[in-house]
């Protein structure tokens, strides 16, 4: 009885995990950036787009991955929501206004990488 | 909105504190030696969001700031700079090719060998491997000498091994895994830890107050976690040869190997011995055991990135002799000497596998299981003390996200099984005890990567000697602000009382031993059970344009059962379940500052309470020190061209007053008033690092000298009931210098 209760107190959260794994969807775009400052802001502000299960950010190649429930969200929103961060994405630019309020190390239009 | 707004703020902060600027210019040297400006090149001060972009002739200005003086010169394709600037001045910086492979001196912040971070939940603290080298000798017990969060005690003139202790408590009180994995606990929680060789160790994380589930329900008063060098990043051939003028000896030589692609494989020996004889004090005993022992551990690797797989195997064996007792040949009456011997085989093998989903990063899956077998003869005099322990333990880990990866969660079962036989004929006893556990652990985390974060776990264990039971342990972080940061933890923590393993520095008596109860599971007596619950605060500051943080941490451990372990009375060793109260609070402020780049300072005062009900009424535990003060100063020479520089280090330790017991019976004793005097200990160490591959040290310890006059009482009369070699509350030998070389290829 009690060996039973251990048992089901941990099958209960492994399958409570395992049931919420179906509808996730990897993908990865260019996001633009050029600091750890960036990656931090990037990162953050791309887990907490609701629907976004993770995220991860490559300063050298700009890389953005991304593993999110397609369910809750479209890949087109995240960019949206990516680029009011003040970082560039492949499909929206940001405005104007939020890209002046980044920290100055982040200024990736000024930067010409070579 | 909220963090940009925060940043913001931040960047303003920063600004409004320095009108000053900066200016310089950025440069690289071509191919035909000209000095080409470079435009976009990121300038920033370390860890704050204050940076610029350097323009098309390569000029910058970039606002001058207290919080740090540590430039920071980065662009794509070049060498990253770090440059210590202490006043405006105009700087102009060349960067360098990534390709250039130039011996170029950069000088960087030092490394801070204890790390403390400011965005863990738990209060941990991380031990790096270039702080182990400040103690060159030998295994771990030694090694926490320079750490101001354990102290470390001395045992009794017999087996010469030294304790240790967090937040007031004995070890045994104490989680200590090797990996992750359970390690010094009964038969070898005296001499387990002094079992690792110290230079086996690739760092150390020690977690204060109420650790976490995962690692199962013993840890009362805190954690110390010994992470092993990994085949795969250590240096092909390691040899460290160790002297001291006491007669010690000690050699460790590692091999690593690459067997392909996916396995790599280590070959570590250890070997020690001492022959000498010393008797400074002559009391006819000798200060310190002759020992010899070995230690050999052979580990694979498997590592698979493509597939995400990491494993482990490793085998251990491991023997240890020690003898002491009277100096026979020097003996000065006929009649039968007084010896002691401890020999101690242990066999060792691990097996571990982790999984990473390379799609679902968040996801993996981790398998440990342990066996060993530890078997401990010895005497004590007249008293024979053998134990046997058969371990086995297995742990299983799933790791993953709920929503997102700010909500993460662990959740896994443990088995273990323990089989002790124990013998000890003082009262002509077979002890044959068996544990068995299984339990189930759940664990979630939040971090909201900023102000604030949280671990909550709960475990529920079925025990066949403690019965079944939740185990509940919380972690909180609250960071108001960049530099500063409060923590809170409460939990619970049980162990199985194993009395003689953990107490063999009592066999080395003249006491006769009772036990006072007998309706327990273990020897009569019942388990150990308390809470434990702490804050800590932590403060970073920027002094004279260096860093530094000031700690203050108070733990309180509230014991609902114990084991009290009496030798009050004369010629008497009591072991009871408590009744009453029991508790040890534990109050540290500590200082860390770097005072220049190339020196830093650790110092620390330290008070413990630590109480409990004896029979004869509610004491402070004897050999507690109430006060302990800790200072070690760093330093550490520039790099020259060669990539040789001086280390050195110097730790000062004072030592508060101790409850003696029995200060009235002995005459050596009487004139103390029931405390032994407070004293100071000074260690140090001096390396000369000729290269990375190669280094040579000298140190000292105890270089005050300072030694307990009397540390065996009725030395005399060995055989007699008033023979006691375990009131040691300093050092038995004095100053001893010892000299070393490390060897890496």
């Amino acid at each position: 009885m009690k060996y039973l209760f251990v048992l089901l107190f941990f099958i209960g959260s492994f399958v409570y995990s395992q049931e919420i794994d179906h509808k996730t969807t990897n993908t990865s775009f260019k996001v633009s950036g050029v600091c750890d400052m960036c990656k931090l802001r990037i990162e953050k502000g791309t887990v907490k787009i609701k629907g976004v299960k993770y995220a991860s950010w490559d300063i050298d190649s700009n890389n953005l991955s991304i593993i999110y429930n397609s369910k809750k969200i479209n890949l087109d929103n995240i960019h949206k929501k990516i680029s009011e961060l003040g970082h560039d994405t492949e499909i929206h630019k940001a405005n104007e206004k939020v890209y002046k309020s980044l920290p100055e190390c982040c200024y990736y239009k000024t930067l010409t990488i070579h | 909105m909220k963090i940009r707004l925060f940043l913001f703020a931040l960047l303003l902060f920063s600004k409004s504190f320095s009108q000053d600027l900066l200016n310089g210019k950025v440069s690289f040297i071509n191919n035909e030696n000209k000095l080409i400006p470079l435009e976009g090149v990121s300038i920033y001060w370390q860890e704050s969001s204050v940076g610029v972009i350097s323009d098309v002739n390569g000029n910058y200005s970039i606002p001058f700031i207290k919080s740090t003086n540590l430039l920071v010169f980065k662009m794509l394709g070049f060498k990253e700079d770090v440059v210590t600037i202490n006043k405006i001045i105009n700087y102009d910086h060349i960067l360098t090719n990534e390709s250039n492979n130039l011996d170029e001196v950069v000088v960087s912040k030092r490394k801070n060998t204890i790390q403390k971070s400011y965005f863990k939940t738990q209060n941990i603290v991380n031990v790096s491997s270039d702080e182990l080298l400040k103690a060159a000798c030998c295994n771990i017990s030694e090694s926490f000498e320079t750490n101001p969060s354990i102290d470390v005690s001395y045992s009794n003139a017999i087996t010469g091994v030294k304790q240790v202790r967090m937040l007031g408590l004995e070890s045994p009180y104490l989680l200590i895994t090797e990996e992750n994995i359970p390690m010094v606990r009964g038969a070898s929680q005296v001499f387990g830890l002094s079992f690792i060789p110290g230079t086996w160790v690739e760092s150390m994380q020690i977690t204060k107050g109420t650790g976490s589930v995962v690692n199962g329900f013993e840890s009362i008063s805190g954690q110390i976690n010994v992470e092993l060098k990994k085949p795969i990043n250590d240096s092909p051939i390691f040899l460290n040869l160790f002297s001291s003028d006491m007669g010690r000896n000690e050699m460790n030589f590692d091999l690593n190997k690459k067997i392909n692609e996916r396995i790599n494989t280590g070959f570590f020996l250890h070997l020690n011995e001492n022959n000498s004889i010393h008797d400074h004090n002559s009391d006819g005993f000798l200060d310190h055991p002759k020992s010899k022992g070995f230690n050999i551990f052979n580990r694979w690797q498997y590592t698979n990135t493509d597939k995400g797989v990491v494993g482990f195997l490793g085998f251990r064996f491991m023997k240890d002799e020690k003898d002491s007792g009277e100096d026979v040949d020097n003996m000065k009456v006929k009649r039968l000497p007084w010896l002691s011997e401890i020999n101690t085989n242990r066999f060792d093998s691990n097996f571990k596998l982790g999984y990473v989903n390379p799609k679902i990063p968040y996801q993996s899956v981790g398998f440990q299981m342990a066996y060993s077998n530890h078997k401990q003869e010895s005497f004590f005099g007249l008293r024979n003390y053998n134990i046997k322990q058969n371990s086995f333990y297995s742990n299983f880990i799933y790791n993953s996200i709920i929503g997102n990866t700010l909500n993460k969660f662990k959740a896994g079962l443990n088995y273990s099984y323990d089989d002790f036989e124990e013998f000890i004929d003082a009262d002509k006893t077979i002890y044959n005890r068996v544990d068995k556990s299984i339990g189930s652990f759940f664990e979630y985390s939040y971090d909201s990567l900023e102000k604030l974060s949280l671990v909550a776990g709960l475990r529920y264990d079925f025990h066949n000697n403690l019965g079944s039971f939740f185990t509940p342990r919380f972690h909180i972080r609250y960071q108001p602000l960049e530099k500063s940061v409060f923590r809170f933890s409460i939990g619970s923590g049980r162990k199985s009382s194993n009395i003689f393993s953990e107490n063999q520095g009592l066999f080395s008596t003249g006491r006769k031993i009772y036990i006072d109860n007998n309706s327990g599971n273990f020897y009569g007596l019942e388990s150990e059970k308390a809470w434990n619950y702490g804050i800590s605060f932590r403060q970073g500051f920027f002094l004279n344009n260096q860093e530094g943080d000031i700690t203050i941490d108070y733990y309180v451990t509230d014991f609902e059962n114990q084991v009290v372990v009496d030798w009050e009375k004369q010629g008497e060793l009591h072991f009871y379940n408590l009744e009453g109260k029991s508790f040890a609070k534990s109050f540290q402020i500590e200082l860390d500052y770097q005072i220049s780049n190339t020196i830093i300072l650790k110092s620390a005062y330290k008070n413990y309470i630590v109480k409990k009900q004896y029979n004869s009424g509610f004491k402070q535990n004897p050999l507690t020190p109430k006060n302990r003060f800790f200072t070690n100063i760093d330093f550490s020479s520039k790099l020259n061209k060669k990539g040789s520089f001086w280390r050195y280090d110097i730790t000062y330790n004072w030592v508060g007053k101790q409850r003696l017991p029995l200060h009235s019976m002995h005459s050596s004793l009487v004139s103390l008033n029931g405390f032994s005097p407070s004293y100071n200990l000074i260690n140090t160490q001096l390396t000369r690092v000729f290269s990375s591959r190669f280094e040579v040290y000298i140190g000292g310890e105890n270089i005050g000298n300072y030694t307990q006059k009397n540390p065996i009482l009725d030395s005399k009369k060995p055989f007699g009931i008033n023979f006691d070699s375990s009131l040691i509350y300093a050092p038995i030998h004095g100053s001893l210098i010892y000299i070393g070389l490390r060897l890496k290829l």
